[in-house]
């Protein structure tokens, strides 16, 4: 009970702000009732499929490849190949944690994992077509290079300061995933 | 609907080639990816419960009446703080930036809400941190909002 009530503190906590909202305010909690179920029922269908997906490249991808690829001697084509696998149509941020997190394990560099999660958010080609339509060639163009060169060097920072400066208690808890 | 064809494809593949391979080790594969999801879920529920609060209060006629009638610093930063706040599909995001571009945003307000919007996932937090780890996330997220902010400017100058 005890462990269940710590694992499920955010969730619950949650939960709680619902109840005051339905009391307080009905109106926004009915609204937010709604977005929630409409997220739930898109999650719902796409994490387990992301999450088995996850499993078979934890098992599946050969780590000296990934190290050649995508680790820390890949280069330029390792952060050019980083950047093009984000760009691929396929959903959601949400669904690039897990898969990133498998690339890591399997020994792509932080940069690398950096930059196909910057790209898989915000240089998706479909969402690109959609922004150009909206706001314009030069205005996606625009944002599409400076978003580029923003991720390269948030890459090039963040994997600096994590290996100074390691997330110990993260590494912990993938000690015992399949090599 | 795009999306989920697309992974349903990809997975039905990669099942089939992992199965055609080995068998066993398609069992270890899910495995993994059920004790991952389990580890997950309550920072999945608590992301789907924050979506919800956010865009039940925030929702697209705010959004304009926030950040669409005035000019300058002060809407800028707004836009950056809701696009940070928000996770919004782009087919909503961009036709909803394209209007208020046309009812007199700033150019720089509108690309710090696309760039926040897309750079920086505070609904995510929770999920981000159980899978890649708190440093990662902080730092991800909080160079992002940075990263975002001055792109946002070099665009309100450049265009």
């Amino acid at each position: 009970m005890k462990k269940f009530l710590k694992q499920f503190k955010l969730p619950l906590g949650v939960a709680l702000v619902y109840i005051l909202l339905f009391v307080f305010s009905p109106d926004i909690a009915r609204r937010s009732s709604e977005v929630t179920w409409e997220y739930f029922l898109e999650m719902a269908f796409i994490l387990p499929p992301v999450f088995i997906l996850m499993g078979l490249m934890e098992v599946w991808l050969p780590k000296d490849k990934i190290q050649k690829w995508l680790g820390n001697d890949s280069g330029l084509r390792g952060g050019f190949f980083s950047l093009a696998l984000g760009t691929l149509p396929t959903g959601p941020v949400y669904v690039a944690f897990p898969l990133a997190a498998s690339l890591l394990h399997k020994g792509a560099s932080i940069t690398n994992v950096v930059i196909f999660l910057g790209s898989w958010a915000a240089l998706k080609i479909p969402q690109l077509m959609v922004e150009i339509k909206f706001l314009g060639l030069p205005f996606a163009l625009t944002r599409f290079a400076l978003t580029t060169i923003a991720l390269i060097i948030m890459g090039l920072f963040m994997k600096a300061m994590l290996t100074r400066f390691p997330d110990k208690e993260w590494l912990k808890s993938r000690e015992n995933l399949p090599d | 609907m795009a999306t989920i064809i697309i992974i349903y494809g990809i997975l039905a593949v990669g099942l089939i080639v992992s199965l055609a391979k080995s068998k066993e080790k398609t069992k270890i594969a899910f495995k993994v990816a059920k004790k991952s999801l389990l580890k997950t879920a309550p920072a999945l529920l608590a992301m789907l419960g924050i979506v919800g609060l956010i865009l039940g209060l925030l929702t697209p006629e705010k959004i304009s009446s926030l950040i669409g009638a005035e000019a300058g610093i002060f809407a800028t930063l707004t836009a950056a703080l809701i696009g940070s706040l928000t996770l919004i599909p782009s087919l909503v995001a961009f036709p909803l930036a394209g209007s208020l571009l046309r009812s007199g945003a700033t150019v720089m307000t509108i690309s710090a809400f696309i760039t926040t919007l897309v750079m920086v996932g505070i609904v995510t937090f929770p999920m981000e941190m159980k899978v890649l780890g708190k440093r990662f996330t902080l730092l991800r997220n909080g160079l992002g909002i940075i990263a975002a902010l001055l792109i946002a400017f070099l665009m309100g100058v450049i265009l």
